[in-house]
Order: structure tokens, then C-alpha cells, then sequence
């Protein structure tokens, strides 16, 4: 019997960390990375409270994320090779080009 | 009171004169522009005469109400005219002696670019001088008031590229204004506690209230106010310090606004007021004082200028302090008489001193003239005519009004030997500095500079082919000489108290013109003796002049470098401009520069202005950095606007 | 008990990863510390009960897209980070503030929900039968809209990713094969 404070503080952990690594990181590909990580830390919430209130929806829910996930992903990357064709770099403090 | 429809043309029609000559002067002929002034002014002469041919004591008071113009509850005030035996004297004066001056102007200002509108502004003056005097309501008598004012400044700055001209205009409306505050609080005051500014109602208001013997009561506040304001448009102490300026305009001017006209109206408006005076003694010594010390005062100030003009305008500023000092003592009638006779021969004077001007090529200083009778013998003479009356020599004009006053002075129940010794002081002074002016400027040598050089454009800016000294045309002579004849006659009406005795149904509305029936036979004797008096000064002071200026024309210059610092004094006026220069103008012009001017416009206002616009450009300046393009600085302050909401969702939570 | 500590070893695992992710330098090692994070979490999930879900997510996550991360680092040949100059926003505002909120969020789990709510293991069977039930009836609109949004992302993604160039080529060539009527023209004329 765990409760289900645990599952959320874990659930937080991941979400923290994956906030961390969007501020910390420097190439693009970990930051998108770490999005991906604050999803699954998501992710383990919806189930956790679906466990605890015995609905299944929660569960429907994760795979909904997931799906979007997988879509964000591919046209996310897409974008990074169209940015690296043109700027030769993945660091992304050189793609500024909306500064005022 | 008996009706009269035509009133209101009297002073429309010189209206209509000012605006076709306004608006169309500019591109009509100078005949042109003439006629229409001339015609117009002399067509409400016409009317005036007509009325006093036909005016009857029995019918008057005449009045008519033109219009409806103020309803406020239970206040009403109408454009409303009015005409009785008083008013017929000032129409008379005013349209007479203004009608001369019309002709003499033609004349004179004939050579001026400004001509139409030199025109044009005399005719306004002359229709706010007969609003002024035909007024039936305080009311209206102001709108008249103010605009004199109006006329005045316009026409003493007349030539106002020069920056003299401009700036007496601007002292005279200045200094006039502030007699008119005082006007104003009286015309408050009577509102109050009359509820009407109806002269027929308010007198009627006023006739049964008590005498105030205490001094201090409402109607001694009224009178005292209307004399500030008298005292403001009049040249009295303390506010005379514009006449002497007003000179900067041209001679006409002078002679209409500055000497027959505009100042009188202070003397009228006391007069028309006298129900008021005559219920408060305390304001009847105060106008007498102030008036008889103006009168000695503007005196002493005549004797040592140089330049005619000013000479004659500190005369006008000490014969009007003469019809003051009436007043004062309750002879209002007096003092009118020495208004109409004061405009005949003052008039004349500075008619008769611009056709001087006009003939030496503008040089006004009396130095630098010297032995014209020989050249202007029509000038001469007229200005004889006018010098002996205002010295108060029998029979002319002057003599019979000066001696009227000096007579009530003594004895009038407001009266006292003080007044009347005061008065004969001044009479002395006047006829010696009168007859100083007359011997520098007609006997001895030339001393000017004409007859070589030309053309001085002190005061008229007139072009003539000539270059020696010369008579001036009859177009200015003719006036001059129909003057000198009033100044004659034009004091023959007092003998034997007819013009008292014409005057008595406007005075004794009052009930206090009991000077009239207090010359019994006992003071006759009394009365012969104080009119030998003022003649032995009159003459006296012709005799003193006869000797510095005639005989031995260098002792003046010995006794005035003897006098040393009284000498200057009196020469720069008694210092009185810079003493006022010194308490209110200077304060008030530092103040405003500093206080409202640095500290409040600069200071408050554009700093107020200047940094918002300034905090504007800083706050967005510092904004500007947080767009900086960089993913991860957005990211921050998002987690950081997260983090916040987040907490705020707790702390709700929790409470 | 066991359920405490299998929760446990897998959460310290999901956690190492998870740190991991953060402190390596080159990308391909945060990658493949995210692979170990997703799996550990569908251990969690079956942990749940959650059987279909742990299932999907090693397929999908950990299978389809984290292969395609991997491809991406390797396609780019992103090398290790070097240190640029960064955001101090971030730094400064950011890191506290997330660790501000992470804090508050965990004091207020610790201290305000009630403890004594469990989770028992496997408490929700989420066998792929019911899943599909709700997925066809209560959810079948959004199912059928994230259907429809794969395939925008696939036609994206093709277009974003192909090379501007690629087209234009095809399109040469296309035309070399064909001749060129005004040559042939003109030859005529003269």
C-alpha cells in the first residue's frame, strides 16, 4: 500500500527535472528532450489518480498525451533539422532572431 | 419722466461712423473717411442740440428702454436711457467740443497712414462716451466706463510701433482697471442691498435712509468705492500716473480723452451718485481731500516740465482734482460747471499746443522754442484766450467755476478754510506755470532748430514741404477759435446761479443741495472778499512769471540749480512712477517670472509633461530587455510566473 | 510492502535517469537516460495495474520516439555542448522559481492531503477490453481527432524536413528529359 502522495511526489520530481533541463540546457534536441520528460511525469499522475478514484479515464487520458507526444515530436524535430539547414548550429541561444 | 424714442441714436450713430470707417476705411479716400466720421459726429450734435432746444425741466427727466438684457430672479437690468438736465450738460460738452476736434483731427492727422483708423477709433470713443453719459443704470454707465478705457488705450497707442506709445496704453488701461475693482465691489454692494442698478430705483432706495455721522456704514463703503473708481478713470491720487504717460498719443486725443471728455466721467459719475455722497460725510472727505491735494500736488509737478504737452496734462490732473474738491463738499454743481468750463479752455489748450507742434515740425520741448507769436499769430492768440481763463482771470470762463468752487469750499457745511486755502494755493500755481508756458513758448527768441533742419516727428509724424516755422491750415485754426470764444463765454452761465439753479432738480432729488439757499446776504460780503482773493493769486502768480521767464530768463536756471534735490524731485515727478515701479509692478513681475513662470509652468507643468513622456521612454527602455529573443529566458520567467501562481493557489487554498 | 519497495527501486531509477538527463553534456546520453526514465516508468504503470498503458508506452515512447530523437542527434551529429553565454533570466528567475513551486506543491502534499489515502498495487486493471470500450464509445471523438492530427504531423514533418533544393532538382530533371520547342523553332525559321 503506497500512498498516493509518493506517486505524485515522483510524479513532481520528474516535472521539476524536466523544467530544470528546459532552463539549464543548451542544444536544442536535450531541451525537446526534457519536455518530453515533464509529459511522462504527467503522464504518471493521470494514472496514479485514475488507480486511486478507480477511473479508467485517466488512463484514456495518458494515451491521448501520448499520441499528441508522438505528433509533437516528429514535427518538432522536423523543425530543429530546417533551423540546423539554416543556422548550422543546435546551440539555441544563437536562434534570436525575434529580439527586439 | 416723459418718453423719448430717438435717445438711442445719439450714441448708435457715432457707432455706425466707427464701423464704416473700421471696415471700409481701408481702402476708401481720406474725403471719404472725413465724411463719414465728421457727419456722423456732427449728426448726433445735430440731435444733441435739437434736444436741448426743446428740452423743458417740466418733462424731464427723458428716458427711454431700448431692450431687455439682464432677468435673473428679481434682478433686472435693461439697456435703458436716460436724459436729464445733468446729462444735457455732458451731452452738450461731449458732442460740442468732441465735434471740434473731429475737424481739428482732420487736419491734423490728414499726412498719417493710419488715418481711417485713427477716425474710425474716435468715433467708438465717442459712442462709449454717450453710452456713458446717457446710461439709466450703473450697469450700462460701465459698459461705457470700460470702453472710454478702451478707446483710450487704442488711441494712445496709436502709434504703436513705438514702443512708448504701446507701453503708456498699456499703464493707462492697467491703472484704469484697477479704479474699476474698486467700481465693481460699489456696483456689488449696491446690488445687494438695493437689488437694482436702475438709477431711478435705487436713488428712491437710497433717498429715505439716515445720514451716516459714525463713518463707517454701507453708504460710506458705496461712495468711498465709487470714488476709487473715480480716482482710477480721473487721474487722482494715487492713480494719475497714466495721464502724464497718455501724452505719448496724438494731440487730438489729448485733447478729447485727456482733458474734455474721458476724465470727466469720474467727476460725472460722483456727481449722478451724489445721493449716495450726501448720506455719508466721511466719503465726501475723502473725496474732497484727495481732490484737493491732487489739485496741489499735479500743480507743483507743472511747474518745472519742460515739454508742453506734459505741462498741460499735469494742469488737466490738478483741475480735475478742483472738481473733486466740489464734489467733496457736497457742490456738485459747482464742480460741473468747472467740467464744461475745464473742457473749453483745456481743449483749446492742447488744440492750441498741437497746432504749435504741428508748426515748429514736431519739437515739443518748450526749451527750444521761443518768440512764435510772430509766426502763428492765430495760435497766439487763441492760446491767450485759453491761458488767461484757466489762470482765473475775470470775465473769462475759468474764473467764474474756479471761484464758484473756491466759494463752496469756504462755505459749504463740508467746507473749510483749509480746503479753500489750498485752493487759492493752487490757483497761484496754476496761473504761474500756465503763464511760464505762455512766455517760453510765444515771447523771447527762437530757440528751436526748425527753420534749418525740419522735420522733428516727435508727435505727429507730419510730412510738410515746409521748413520754416508756420501757421497751421483753418481746418485746425477754426475750432480753435469757436473754443476760445466758449472759454469766454462759456462761463456766463454761472452768474447769478442760473447754471446752479439748472441743475438744482437733479441735485435736489437728494434733499442736501442746501448750498443754494445759504448764500444770504450776510456772507456777500464774505463771498466778494475771497473773489478778490483768487484774483491777487491769479495774478500773482502772472506776475512771478512775468519776471523769471520774461524779464530775466536766466534766474529760473540759477534758482532751480539752487534748489538742487527739490528741483529734481519735482522735475522726475516726485519719484512717484518708480516708487510705484519699485512696491507693484516689480513684485509682481518678479513673482511672476519666478513663481509662475520658472516654478509653476517650468517647473510643475512642463516637469510634469516632460517626465511622464521621460518615464515613458525609461520603463519601456528597461521593458524592452525582457524580448530578447532567447528561448530560455522566456522559459524563465515563465517557471517563475508559474512558481507564482502556484503559490497564490496554495496560500488560497490553505486559508 | 512489496509494493512500497518495488514503487521505490523503480522511482530511484526514474529519478537517477531522470538526473542524468540533466547532468551529461552530450545528447546522445541524455537520450538514452530518457529511454531508462520511460521504461522504469511503465514499470510503475503496471505497478498501477495499468497494464495497457506500460504496454504503449515502451512501444510508442520509449520505442517509436525516442528512436527518432536518437536518429535526429545521430542524423545532425550534434557534438558535446559548448558553453555559450546564456540566458541570466533563466538562471536567476527561473531555477529558484521552479524550485519555489516544487517545494510549496510538495509541502502542501506532505502536510495537507490526507495520508492515509493508498494506492494498493494493481488497484486499477486497465486491461486493453475496457480501455477499447471507452476509447470507441465515451472518447471516440478525440480519438478520431488525434488520428487526424498524426497525419497534419506527418505531412509536416515531410514538409519541414525535406530539402528545399530536393524539389527543384526533381523538377530539372524532369524538364532536361523534354526538348526545347524554341530551339527547335528557330532552327526552322532560319
Amino acid at each position: 500500500m503506497v500512498p498516493l502522495t509518493h506517486y505524485l511526489l515522483l510524479s513532481g520530481i520528474l516535472f521539476v527535472c524536466g523544467v530544470l533541463g528546459f532552463l539549464i540546457k543548451r542544444n536544442i534536441i536535450t531541451i525537446f528532450m526534457s519536455i518530453e520528460l515533464m509529459l511522462n511525469g504527467v503522464n504518471l499522475s493521470f494514472v496514479a489518480f485514475a488507480a486511486h478514484w478507480h477511473a479508467l479515464s485517466g488512463q484514456i487520458f495518458v494515451f491521448f498525451v501520448m499520441v499528441v507526444a508522438a505528433a509533437e515530436a516528429a514535427v518538432g524535430l522536423a523543425i530543429i533539422i530546417a533551423v540546423y539547414r539554416t543556422r548550422e548550429t543546435l546551440n539555441v541561444d544563437q536562434v534570436n532572431l525575434l529580439k527586439l | 419722466m416723459t418718453p423719448n424714442p430717438y435717445l438711442w441714436l445719439i450714441p448708435v450713430l457715432p457707432l455706425a461712423g466707427a464701423a464704416i470707417n473700421g471696415f471700409f476705411g481701408r481702402q476708401s479716400s481720406k474725403r471719404a473717411i472725413s465724411t463719414v466720421a465728421l457727419s456722423f459726429c456732427g449728426a448726433a450734435f445735430a440731435m444733441a442740440l435739437w434736444i436741448a432746444l426743446t428740452f423743458s425741466s417740466a418733462s424731464a427727466p427723458y428716458f427711454l428702454d431700448l431692450a431687455r438684457w439682464i432677468r435673473s430672479g428679481s434682478f433686472n437690468v435693461d439697456f435703458a436711457f436716460y436724459l436729464d438736465q445733468l446729462s444735457l450738460v455732458m451731452l452738450l460738452v461731449v458732442t460740442g467740443v468732441g465735434f471740434l476736434i473731429h475737424i481739428y483731427s482732420v487736419g491734423y492727422m490728414w499726412d498719417d497712414d493710419g488715418y481711417y483708423r485713427f477716425m474710425s477709433y474716435l468715433n467708438l470713443f465717442m459712442f462709449f462716451m454717450l453710452t456713458l453719459v446717457l446710461a439709466k443704470n450703473y450697469l450700462l454707465m460701465f459698459i461705457g466706463w470700460e470702453g472710454v478705457g478702451l478707446a483710450s488705450y487704442l488711441l494712445i497707442g496709436f502709434w504703436f510701433v513705438k514702443d512708448s506709445a504701446a507701453s503708456a496704453g498699456k499703464k493707462a488701461f492697467i491703472v484704469n482697471r484697477i479704479g474699476d475693482f474698486g467700481f465693481l465691489i460699489a456696483l456689488f454692494l449696491i446690488i445687494k442691498h438695493f437689488h437694482s442698478l436702475d438709477f431711478t430705483s435705487v436713488f428712491q432706495a437710497v433717498a429715505p435712509m439716515a445720514k451716516e455721522t459714525s463713518g463707517a456704514g454701507l453708504l460710506t463703503a458705496i461712495g468711498i468705492l465709487l470714488m476709487v473708481g473715480a480716482a482710477g478713470k480721473s487721474a487722482q491720487i494715487p492713480l494719475y500716473v497714466w495721464l502724464p504717460d497718455a501724452m505719448e498719443g496724438p494731440t487730438p486725443v489729448s485733447a478729447l480723452i485727456h482733458a474734455a471728455t474721458m476724465v470727466t466721467a469720474g467727476v460725472y459719475m460722483v456727481a449722478r451718485s451724489h445721493v449716495f455722497f450726501e448720506r455719508a460725510p466721511m466719503a465726501l472727505m475723502v473725496v474732497a481731500i484727495i481732490g484737493t491735494l491732487t489739485a496741489l500736488f499735479a500743480a507743483t509737478i507743472g511747474i518745472a516740465q519742460t515739454d508742453i504737452k506734459k505741462v498741460l496734462a499735469y494742469s488737466t490732473v490738478s483741475q480735475l482734482g478742483y472738481m473733486f474738491m466740489a464734489c467733496g463738499v457736497a457742490a456738485f454743481s459747482a464742480g460741473v460747471f468747472h467740467l464744461m468750463t475745464h473742457a473749453f479752455f483745456k481743449g483749446l489748450l492742447f488744440l492750441a499746443a498741437g497746432s504749435v507742434i504741428h508748426g515748429v515740425g514736431g519739437e515739443q520741448d518748450m526749451r527750444k522754442m521761443g518768440g512764435l507769436r510772430v509766426y502763428m499769430p492765430w495760435t497766439f492768440r487763441t492760446m491767450t484766450v485759453a491761458t488767461f481763463a484757466i489762470a482765473g482771470f475775470w470775465p473769462l470762463a475759468g474764473f467764474f467755476s474756479k471761484d464758484e468752487i473756491l466759494w463752496k469750499a469756504y462755505s459749504s457745511e463740508y467746507g473749510s478754510w483749509v480746503f479753500w486755502l489750498l485752493g487759492v494755493t493752487t490757483a497761484f500755481v496754476t496761473s504761474f506755470y500756465m503763464f511760464r508756458l505762455w512766455f517760453m513758448t510765444f515771447f523771447g527768441a527762437y530757440r528751436g532748430a526748425t527753420a534749418r533742419d525740419g522735420h522733428g516727428h516727435n508727435d505727429h509724424g507730419h510730412r510738410h514741404g515746409h521748413d520754416e516755422l508756420h501757421e497751421s491750415p483753418w481746418v485746425m485754426l477754426g475750432p480753435l477759435v469757436v473754443l476760445a470764444v466758449l472759454s469766454v463765454v462759456g462761463g456766463w452761465v454761472g452768474i447769478g446761479g442760473r447754471f446752479e439753479h439748472f441743475l438744482a432738480p437733479v441735485f435736489q432729488s437728494g434733499g442736501a443741495e442746501l448750498a443754494i439757499e445759504a448764500a444770504d446776504a450776510a456772507s456777500k460780503t464774505t463771498e466778494y472778499l475771497l473773489m478778490a482773493a483768487s484774483l491777487v493769486a491769479a495774478f500773482l502768480g502772472f506776475a512771478l512769471s512775468w519776471t523769471l521767464y520774461y524779464l530775466s530768463p536766466a534766474v529760473p536756471a540759477r534758482i532751480a540749480e539752487g534748489l538742487g534735490g527739490l528741483y529734481r524731485a519735482v522735475v522726475n515727478k516726485y519719484y512717484v512712477d518708480e516708487l510705484y515701479a519699485l512696491l507693484f509692478v516689480k513684485p509682481v513681475l518678479d513673482g511672476s517670472t519666478e513663481i509662475l513662470w520658472h516654478g509653476v509652468d517650468q517647473g510643475v507643468i512642463d516637469a510634469t509633461v516632460d517626465n511622464s513622456a521621460d518615464s515613458a521612454r525609461h520603463v519601456s527602455d528597461n521593458l524592452r530587455h525582457m524580448q530578447s529573443g532567447n528561448l530560455r529566458s522566456y522559459a524563465g520567467w515563465v517557471a517563475a510566473g508559474g512558481a507564482i501562481v502556484i503559490a497564490y493557489m496554495i496560500w488560497m487554498g490553505v486559508r | 510492502m512489496l509494493h512500497l519497495i518495488l514503487f521505490l527501486f523503480f522511482g530511484a531509477i526514474c529519478v537517477a535517469g531522470a538526473v542524468n538527463l540533466l547532468a551529461q553534456s552530450h545528447p546522445i546520453d541524455s537520450a538514452l537516460s530518457l529511454v531508462v526514465v520511460m521504461v522504469s516508468l511503465a514499470a510503475e504503470y503496471l505497478l498501477l495495474g495499468a497494464e495497457f498503458v506500460a504496454a504503449i508506452q515502451v512501444i510508442v515512447y520509449a520505442g517509436a520516439i525516442m528512436v527518432l530523437f536518437i536518429f535526429t542527434i545521430m542524423l545532425l551529429n550534434a557534438g558535446a555542448e559548448e558553453r555559450t553565454k546564456g540566458s541570466r533570466v533563466a538562471i536567476v528567475l527561473g531555477v529558484p522559481g521552479v524550485v519555489t513551486g516544487a517545494v510549496l506543491v510538495a509541502w502542501t502534499l506532505v502536510h495537507r492531503v490526507n495520508s492515509i489515502q493508498t494506492v494498493s498495487i494493481g488497484a486499477l486493471p486497465g486491461d486493453p477490453r475496457d480501455i477499447a470500450w471507452l476509447l470507441f464509445h465515451d472518447f471516440l471523438l478525440p480519438f478520431e481527432v488525434t488520428s487526424v492530427l498524426i497525419l497534419i504531423a506527418i505531412l509536416g514533418a515531410v514538409v519541414l524536413a525535406s530539402r528545399p533544393d530536393a524539389v527543384a532538382r526533381r523538377h530539372h530533371d524532369h524538364e532536361a528529359a523534354k526538348p526545347l520547342p524554341e530551339l527547335v523553332g528557330a532552327g526552322k525559321e532560319r
